[in-house]
């Protein structure tokens, strides 16, 4: 009896492992999400032995806009009949599942590179775009992302990013955005609802967390800052050793919202993008840095209480300081695939930013979001974006994405764990190994 | 029938072998070759000598995951080994719900290491949290933290093969023992251990290599922070392969040392072991 038992409990335990895996990989395959669905055609597109016989394959980097993909690929599939595969790399998981992917036979047609430092990495991957119908559609020749005479890499979104803020609860502490105009100002705002915290039952920052799926945010972005002060001082767009001009402002940025958040300093190796996600939303802090790609998951709070300000750093004319913005995200096609599928490719990307389902998807609000660099561009519906145009039509200065010209994904890991140890132990001694991380593992990265 | 057997065994071993050849020799030998490459997919690599293994031995971090790795690996080699005999030696005497207590003991083996890692972040991190500190601020927190991880995990599964050993040293043995007047200590030291040495051959065997090829608990539990203070040998390789344009063959060289490296100490773990088995 027992031994039965026994058996039947590890048939079990065995049914459910492999029903667990049969999960998983249905889960690949499957579209998550999607609200506005067409009507379910066959499984097997009818014309998957179309004319041209291409097959596409989009290896996508935004997490956030995987289930639109999905939807956006589907719907291709049945208006063309060509087959449309997506998948979505894990945060921060990228060139790791590229490189994975790109060893296949089935390898991705249509993927992307972060700038010239990831297409240093891929170039004998990527087919030369020049001449494309795809690029006769680019806004400004700027977007092109160019390998000497070879044109690598369209972006295809341009983005903005700055300190989202709360309306409502900067009010209630006695505040507007009009009273923060420069780093001090700020300061003096945030330390003040430090003071209060208790009365006030809200923090100014929410939470600077270091896990993986946040991190990006301070190592790549709020490091931006420095690095693009610094060139515009020097009059340069990239370096081979960096100087650190400013990294007292870092610090002092960095001081400010490690000091100022929801929890304490020491917790912050713990939290999660979604954490501070979570405390914007329910309203626990007033600050939260990041960009219009997150106006989906920020939107809760109400178009009205939804405000986006520069990251006031203390550099310059701070009153003329807009957001921040550019791209990282340049596709790339595939120059090993087989021609019918680099056709297929190419056809779709075109469709995608000049049909009409295609724009709508990659631009409104409800989908995608996106500002893209291409003549197609709608005007958004998505609120930071044009909070982002307001503040260029004032006649501030973007400040510019020089974070693709970071070294390497090993610069922006090894000093983001610098900025780890800082936060639960805020010594001087520390702050040198941020400083050393970010001045001579500069060097270091890029001599390599 | 032996004929039939000669006859057949293609039949048979074929499958098997097949298997074999596209799931390990294949990756094997491709992967000795690529050491030796340039390259960024591994379908496309260029010849390039040995300049991959200097690399790989100039690099600090990896001398340090070595380092780690090894003091990581002797601590819960002893303490599991230890533990998990211990309560095999408590689960083989007659006590009431044994079968329960075996159960439960050897549960944790069941959970898939990544699932381990994350929920034992959660708890660390949620007891941590109570003074304000947490698992990734601290070497010395995430080595602890890796410690209590595989000790749960593992020590239910060596106790499983301790209480088969226990089971099958003669109870005569003992018994005669205990007539020639030996007290507890002394019929476990010199009955019960000598007899038990092919159990703990293969207990120590596979702790010893489980901590040097360890991965889903270390890159779960904290990802090698602070600073790369916690990465070990295997999350140490994943990270170079991965993580740096250009250093998959650096990658893939450490991976050879490192093949190199656990065969040379199971070998000779298991020589030591095995010499002090004796015969019943």
């Amino acid at each position: 009896m027992k031994k039965r038992l026994l058996t039947l409990a590890l048939a079990l335990v065995m049914a459910l492992s492999l029903a667990a895996c049969g999960g998983n990989g249905g889960g690949d395959a499957q579209p998550s999400g999607g609200g506005d669905s067409k009507p379910a055609g066959d499984s097997q597109p009818a014309g998957d032995s179309g004319a041209s016989g291409g097959t596409v394959y989009y290896l996508n980097f935004k997490p956030e806009q995987d289930p639109d993909w999905q939807e956006l690929a589907k719907i291709y599939t049945q208006e063309t009949g060509v087959e449309v595969k997506v998948q979505t790399a894990a945060s921060g998981q990228y060139e790791t599942q590229l490189m994975s992917e790109m060893a296949k036979t089935d390898a991705p047609t249509l993927f992307q590179v972060n700038g010239p430092v990831g297409l240093a990495n891929w170039k004998d991957y990527c087919y030369d775009l020049s001449g494309s119908a795809l690029a006769g559609e680019l806004s400004s020749q700027d977007f092109a992302l160019m390998d000497g005479g070879s044109m690598s890499g369209i972006a295809y979104v341009i983005e903005t990013y700055g300190l989202i803020y709360n309306k409502a609860l900067l009010e209630q502490v006695g505040y507007s955005a009009d009273d923060i105009k420069s780093f001090a100002d700020l300061k003096k705002v945030a330390e003040d609802i430090t003071a209060r915290k208790d009365e006030l039952g809200f923090s100014a920052f929410t939470s600077a967390g270091m896990d993986g799926s946040s991190d990006w945010r301070f190592k790549t972005h709020l490091a931006n800052l420095p690095i693009y002060f610094e060139y515009e001082a020097d009059g340069i767009g990239d370096t081979d050793a960096i100087k650190g001009t400013y990294l007292d402002n870092y610090r002092a940025m960095w001081d400010l919202y490690i000091n100022n958040c929801t929890c304490a300093p020491t917790l912050l190796s713990a939290k999660t993008g979604d954490d501070s996600v979570a405390e914007f939303v329910t309203e626990q802090a007033v600050f939260y840095q990041n960009g219009t790609w997150a106006y989906g998951d920020v939107a809760d709070i109400g178009e009205e209480n939804l405000g986006m300000l520069p990251i006031y750093f203390g550099v310059g004319d701070e009153a003329k300081q807009g957001l921040c913005t550019g791209t990282e995200n340049y596709w790339c096609v595939n120059k090993n695939a087989k021609p019918e599928d680099i056709q297929a490719t190419l056809d779709f990307m075109y469709w995608c930013v000049t049909s009409d389902t295609g724009l709508e998807y990659l631009c409104s609000g409800d989908h995608m979001g996106f500002v893209i660099p291409f003549k197609g561009n709608l005007e958004s519906t998505n609120l930071l974006v044009n909070i982002a145009n307001d503040y260029v039509a004032q006649g501030t200065t973007s400040i510019k994405w020089c974070f693709p010209t970071m070294p390497s994904e090993e610069w922006k890991n090894v000093l983001g764990s610098a900025l780890t140890a800082y936060a639960a132990d805020q010594t001087d001694a520390n702050w040198e190994t941020v400083r050393a991380a970010f001045v001579d593992n500069w060097a270091a990265e890029k001599s390599k | 029938m032996e004929k039939s057997i000669k006859r057949y065994f293609p039949v048979f071993l074929g499958p098997t072998f097949l298997a074999f050849l596209i799931g390990f020799i294949v990756p094997f030998l491709m992967g000795i070759y690529l050491s030796l490459c340039d390259f960024r997919t591994v379908t496309d690599a260029k010849f390039i000598g040995l300049g991959n293994f200097v690399r790989a031995f100039q690099d600090g971090e990896f001398a340090h995951a070595f380092l780690f790795t090894a003091l990581f690996t002797v601590t819960t080699l002893i303490l599991i080994n230890v533990i998990a005999f211990a309560v095999a030696l408590v689960l083989t005497r007659e006590i009431r719900g044994t079968n329960l207590f075996r159960t439960v003991f050897f549960m944790p083996n069941l959970i898939g290491g990544i699932v381990l890692g994350y929920v034992w972040q959660l708890i660390f991190n949620g007891i941590l949290a109570r003074y304000d500190l947490a698992l990734k601020i601290s070497a010395k927190y995430g080595f602890w933290g890796l410690v209590v991880v595989i000790c749960w995990q593992q020590i239910g599964y060596m106790m499983i093969i301790y209480i088969a050993g226990l089971q099958s040293i003669p109870g005569d043995l003992n018994e005669a023992a205990e007539i020639d007047g030996a007290n507890g200590w002394q019929r476990l030291w010199n009955v019960t251990i000598p007899n038990m040495m092919p159990s703990i051959t293969i207990c120590t065997f596979l702790t010893l290599t489980n901590g040097f090829k360890l991965f889903d608990q270390n890159l779960s539990l904290t990802a090698g922070e602070p600073m790369k203070q916690t990465e070990m040998l295997a999350l140490n390789i994943f990270n170079t392969f991965y993580g740096r344009v250009g250093y998959q063959g650096v990658g893939q060289a450490k991976a050879v040392v490192f093949f190199v490296l656990v065969v040379a100490l199971g070998l000779i773990q298991l020589q030591m072991t095995r010499s002090k088995e004796v015969q019943q």
